[in-house]
């Protein structure tokens, strides 16, 4: 299972974070340079100046008069500072306007909205009916620019992929926007980036940038309502399901469950990790989280389920069938 | 007989001989009504600046070692990935804590306390202007540290940041009394911080020495008089902000309610536009600090002390024009967040000027290389590497990707560590003498220091290169395959360092207190007027005070041109002078020590806690306020018979 | 007369004899002056911050006031002919001050205190016409900050001339006190002098906007 590409400012895997990168260079190498000169003339000027002790006689003879060499050094470094500091500003206005001018033809439309503590995305579509709705795992096609659309639901979040961009805040009652684009594949890890309670720490997203085939086989199944189950302990997982509280807050298209205070689980099978990147997403550890998640994600919003283990088995079973 | 007021004679002969008070006569040399009354009611009842001073600092300090103590937790916690040391909640609890109380209750209040104790002396008064405010000043902030370390010690501490964002922070989701302590907390500390910041102010316009004109302060009188109006200017607004939120979770105004026509971001800009002058508040004494030992240990006067002054004054105005550089990951308006970035880069400008003249300064003086230099030049290393990160993050695009990452968690403790607490150690072993009457020890300086400073950036350096590899701020944990494990295991080892260093510091305190080499009154040959009395000052300071003609008043030939003569001690007078040239004016009788600003803090503590759990508070809270304030105001028979003796109609 | 009232030792070199000096002055010169300004210039940016957080409610809004009546003006325009009319019998206390004259000086405070009760009491009846409650929306809760924040200055400003008054006729008195006196009328024109923009804020900015 390709676990991703090592999370970093550093590494960019799109143009905007290039650009980004770009800038950094540029600020790092200046300011090394900066650093160096003034550390520098602090060191020259410790071992230049004699030692003396605390009863050497002060000298006051420059009071009132001029000390025209000194001040053209100062002055000079003033001067000097300015202008690195210009260069660094218009720098760093190019880069903004770089950034700007992504160009947005043809571009895939995500509405993301974030929860204490996960990640709401549905993918918007001219057709109503190729609209669907997805937690926590983003899949894009590489070389297409991505336009999300930010809300938040309860307290401020921040959208952030530092391999493919910046970060953006969700702000409750307010719409933000963020343009991006993979230019290489890979599996992203991104986190939440601002304070938003308990599980901060724990609201991870991946972002699967994929060749366009193969988002389009993702994006056409994604779109499918989760299947009946066909075997016998899927088919009690989904009794369990419907009859647990599960129902109350998740949604699997196709069934009865439509709540929508926790992640869409119609194809939950598919995705990587649970728990906004908490867990790797496999049986054991699905088991575990629903048994308790409090003991995984003290303070998350779903309580514990004291199922008896047959029926716990039957419902990881069915959600395995969720592909 | 006459006496020589040249500096020599002034000075002290190397070995602490000859001090000042040799010089009075015997009548001066009572104290009158400066002095307090003895034992613990002489304690609780000084207005001596210099007692309440000391207990300030002391107090201070102590929260610094508290909110440090915190950080030691938060480093233990994050040295392995997917520690269960502590969970989020206590986790969540640690960071709000370790910042509000580093921010506003230690950082502000220790360099206001620095001021309550050496401004008076720098500028030749015998008080600090309205020493029964700062005394009442000294509690009020006392019992809100006191507030908030309860609130934590009971696991009902501030738990959503000490910049406590809605609606995170707002009734809805911010369970409990915890953001309301946060929000009094701001509350104490603002109404201590404002009145300290009245008295500087009133105190450098009008209690100079005469003949110490404007352009003859001493650099860390200017600089605290620019943190004093920045205080005024900003605490307001977060007094607002705070008073606003406890509003939305008492009585359900709606100032950050989106559904209702508030809005969260309200919330960022008010409490940015203090907060970002408020780090300037607290850099700029630290700056000051600087502008006092170069000198000294450089054995010359300071180049560029107007270049200094009016770059004290431009970071201070624009400080102020910075403060959405903190929201450049919201959606505002883009056009104004470049404008933000240039606000954020020219504000380099003035700060870059002070350094070259400190190098300046030693690069044409003489090196006494003292502890006190040592923290300076860590100062310059740190420091200067916190503003160039500072640089970086100024540049909106490049914020995007390191804002609310740990990039930023070193450069706000370079720049804050570095331009403040390092200088700050500086000054106290710089002042250490004059406070206590002996010196801190020179080898465990050395110690202290360079522990210090190998300790911090063995901490600190590494940050930056984790939040460019994804580390996000304020996460209770992390996963082992983010890679983030090593980086913080160093971080945290380097923690331990800094401990270290604390700890040596406070030995060297304990230790010299006790058996340290008495210091005379001016141990450092330093040439401003705090080195002109003894070591410590006696109440009422100078006996009598001096004028000055000289900038440096200990250094130049007649720097020091008489004494002020004719004030009487019971009732304990100072003299007033003119704002521009310090001529003299008029004599104020100062009043005497009273517990009433005790009182009075007490009743106001009881009015603040109170009004956290109802709004009623407010108004039945208010009585014992006023009750206090009228018995604090109100003027006794005898002292008034006392000045009506000694009036002249003029 | 305390023997060291005076000393002038002219054994030293006496840059300064301040025994000729006044104990006491007006104006700038004063301490308690630069106190009271100090705290003016606090609280005016704390007005002028509740103006800003209530304009920036407006700018997020489109009908303003949002779903409710614009505050009824009757109160709030007696109001402000009340306070304006109170800086009458103030100038007088603080000219009669300046001259220390005492009996000018409690005839003065006294007539401030009648202004002082009757415009706190207008007060109150204006936050019965405000058309709106702090908890109806961001507009009600900015306008009640403002209302609040005003009246606090009120009451403080009439109970501190109240005790400043009380103490003009029962004494101990001494020329410090007539400083006070006009330092206390500085700050009874700042609270008059800030309601006048306030009230623009709150009664007319709704009709305006």
């Amino acid at each position: 299972m390709d676990e991703g590409s090592a999370l970093s400012a550093l590494v960019p895997a799109g143009p905007q974070a290039a650009h980004i990168h770009t800038l950094w260079l540029v600020m790092l190498a200046v300011c090394a340079l900066v650093f160096a000169a003034i550390l520098g003339a602090l060191a020259i000027a410790m071992r230049r100046a004699p030692c003396g002790d605390e009863t050497s006689e002060p000298d006051t003879s420059m009071i009132g008069n001029d000390e025209p060499a000194v001040r053209r050094a100062v002055t000079f470094g003033i001067a000097a500072s300015a202008a690195l500091l210009i260069t660094l500003l218009v720098t760093s206005i190019v880069i903004e306007r770089a950034l700007a001018q992504l160009p947005l033809r043809d571009a895939l439309h995500i509405r993301l909205t974030g929860h204490q503590w996960w990640w709401e995305a549905t993918y918007d579509d001219a057709k109503a009916a190729n609209v669907f709705t997805t937690a926590n795992e983003l899949h894009i096609p590489v070389g297409r620019p991505i336009v999300l659309t930010l809300e938040a639901e309860d307290v401020i979040h921040s959208f952030w992929v530092p391999n493919l961009h910046g970060k953006k805040d969700l702000v409750p009652g307010r719409t933000a926007t963020i343009a991006f684009r993979a230019d290489a594949a890979g599996t992203f890890r991104g986190q939440c980036a601002e304070f938003c309670g308990y599980q901060h720490a724990n609201m991870a997203l991946m972002v699967i940038a994929e060749p366009p085939e193969r988002y389009e086989r993702w994006a056409a199944a994604a779109r499918t309502s989760a299947p009946q189950p066909l075997e016998p302990l899927a088919q009690r997982g989904q009794q369990v399901f419907l009859q647990s509280t599960c129902a109350m807050c998740h949604t699997i298209v196709g069934t009865p469950a439509n709540g929508r205070r926790a992640p869409d689980l119609t194809h939950v099978a598919s995705r990587l990790r649970i728990g906004a990147g908490t867990l790797h997403n496999d049986p054991v550890t699905l088991s575990a989280w629903i048994a308790d998640p409090q003991r995984i994600k003290p303070g998350v919003h779903m309580p514990a389920h004291a199922l008896p283990s047959a029926d716990l088995q039957a419902l990881v079973a069915y959600l395995g069938t969720l592909k | 007989m006459t006496v020589d007021t040249t500096a020599g004679a002034l000075a002290p002969e190397p070995g602490g001989e000859a001090s000042v008070a040799e010089l009075l006569t015997p009548h001066a040399r009572r104290f009158g009504g400066w002095a307090d009354a003895p034992g613990v009611l002489g304690w609780i009842s000084t207005i001596d600046h210099k007692r309440v001073g000391r207990r300030f600092i002391g107090t201070a300090f102590g929260f610094f070692v508290a909110g440090g103590v915190l950080a030691g937790l938060m480093r233990l916690q994050l040295s392995r990935p997917d520690s269960s040391l502590i969970g989020p909640d206590l986790y969540n609890q640690l960071f709000t804590v370790h910042g509000t109380s580093m921010m506003f209750v230690f950082a502000v209040p220790m360099m206001q306390a620095m001021a309550v104790y050496f401004v008076p002396l720098m500028v030749g008064a015998r008080n600090i202007a309205f020493p029964r405010l700062i005394a009442y000043a000294y509690w009020v902030y006392l019992f809100g540290g006191l507030m908030l370390y309860s609130a934590l010690v009971l696991n009902i501490g501030p738990d959503a940041g000490w910049f406590s964002y809605t609606p995170l922070a707002g009734p809805q989701y911010g369970v409990g009394k915890r953001s309301d302590f946060w929000a009094q907390l701001i509350t104490f500390t603002e109404v201590s911080g404002l009145l300290v910041a009245v008295s500087v102010i009133t105190t450098v316009f009008k209690l100079r020495a005469p003949g110490m004109t404007l352009n003859r302060m001493p650099l860390f009188v200017w600089a605290l008089l620019v943190t004093s109006f920045m205080v005024v200017f900003a605490l307001p607004s977060v007094m607002m902000v705070s008073t606003s939120l406890i509003l939305d979770r008492l009585v359900g105004t709606h100032f950050f309610n989106p559904a209702e026509g508030g809005d969260a971001l309200l919330w960022q800009h008010l409490f940015w536009f203090f907060g970002h002058p408020e780090v300037y508040m607290i850099f700029l004494p630290g700056l000051g600090f600087v502008s006092m030992i170069v000198p000294t240990f450089a054995r010359r006067p300071v180049f560029g002390y107007v270049a200094i002054v009016l770059s004290l004054i431009a970071t201070a105005f624009l400080a102020f024009g910075l403060w959405v550089h903190h929201m450049f990951a919201t959606n505002v308006p883009e056009l104004g967040k470049s404008f933000f970035t240039a606000a954020s880069m020219v504000i380099a400008i003035p700060t870059a000027t002070q350094l070259f003249c400190w190098i300046a300064t030693l690069w044409t003086g003489r090196i006494v290389l003292r502890t006190p230099l040592l923290f300076v030049l860590g100062f310059f290393f740190i420091l200067v590497l916190g503003g160039l990160t500072g640089i970086m993050l100024a540049a909106v695009p490049l914020d995007l990707q390191l804002h609310d990452t740990f990039f930023v968690v070193a450069h706000l403790h370079y720049v804050l560590i570095g331009g403040a607490v390092f200088p700050l150690f500086g000054a106290f072993y710089y002042w250490f003498p004059k406070v206590t009457g002996r010196m801190l020890d020179e080898t465990l300086g050395r110690w202290n220091f360079w522990l210090f400073f190998v300790g911090f950036n063995v901490a600190f350096f590494p940050m930056h290169i984790l939040g460019l590899q994804g580390m996000p701020r304020r996460v209770y944990t992390y996963a082992a395959d983010t890679g983030w494990g090593p980086l913080n295991l160093v971080a945290s080892l380097g923690a331990v360092v800094v401990v270290a260093s604390v700890l040596v510091f406070v030995v060297n305190v304990a230790r010299s207190c006790r058996m340290g080499v008495h210091a005379g009154a001016n141990p450092w040959h330093a040439s401003t007027l705090e080195w002109a009395t003894d070591s410590p000052p006696p109440p009422g300071n100078f006996h009598p005070p001096l004028a000055v003609a000289r900038r440096e008043p200990l250094w130049e030939r007649a720097g020091v041109s008489g004494f002020v003569e004719g004030l009487a001690n019971d009732p304990p007078e100072a003299l007033v002078t003119t704002l521009l040239d310090a001529l003299p004016h008029h004599r104020l009788a100062f009043p005497t020590p009273t517990i009433w600003p005790l009182l009075a803090a007490i009743a106001t503590s009881v009015l603040f806690i109170s009004s956290i759990f109802t709004p009623w508070a407010v108004v039945w809270g208010s009585i014992p306020v006023a009750i206090t304030l009228i018995a604090w105001f109100w003027p006794s028979r005898s002292e008034t018979r006392k000045h009506v003796r000694l009036e002249r109609v003029s | 007369m305390t023997s060291d009232a005076r000393i002038v030792d002219t054994n030293r070199p006496v840059a300064v004899d301040a025994s000729w000096l006044p104990n006491h002055a007006f104006g700038h010169h004063s301490l308690m002056w630069w106190g009271t300004v100090g705290v003016m210039a606090i609280e005016g940016m704390a007005f002028a911050l509740a103006v800003l957080m209530y304009v920036y409610v407006w700018t997020r809004l489109d009908a303003w006031p949002p779903d409710v009546l614009p505050p009824d003006l009757h109160f709030g325009t007696l109001n402000l002919a009340i306070l304006v009319a109170s800086l009458v019998p103030n100038a007088y206390a603080k000219r009669a001050a300046e001259r220390y004259d005492l009996h000018g000086v409690r005839i003065g405070m006294s007539v401030c205190l009648v202004f002082g009760v009757a415009f706190i009491a207008v007060r109150a009846l204006e936050f019965t016409a405000l058309n709106v409650s702090w908890d109806t929306n961001a507009y009600g809760s900015a306008v009640y900050l403002l209302l609040g924040l005003h009246t606090t200055h009120l009451v403080t400003d009439v109970m501190d001339t109240a005790v400043l008054a009380v103490l003009m006729f029962t004494g101990p008195l001494e020329k410090s006190r007539f400083v006070d006196v006009s330092e206390n009328a500085l700050y009874w024109y700042f609270v008059v002098a800030a309601w006048v923009p306030i009230y623009v804020v709150i009664y007319w900015l709704p009709r305006w906007l």
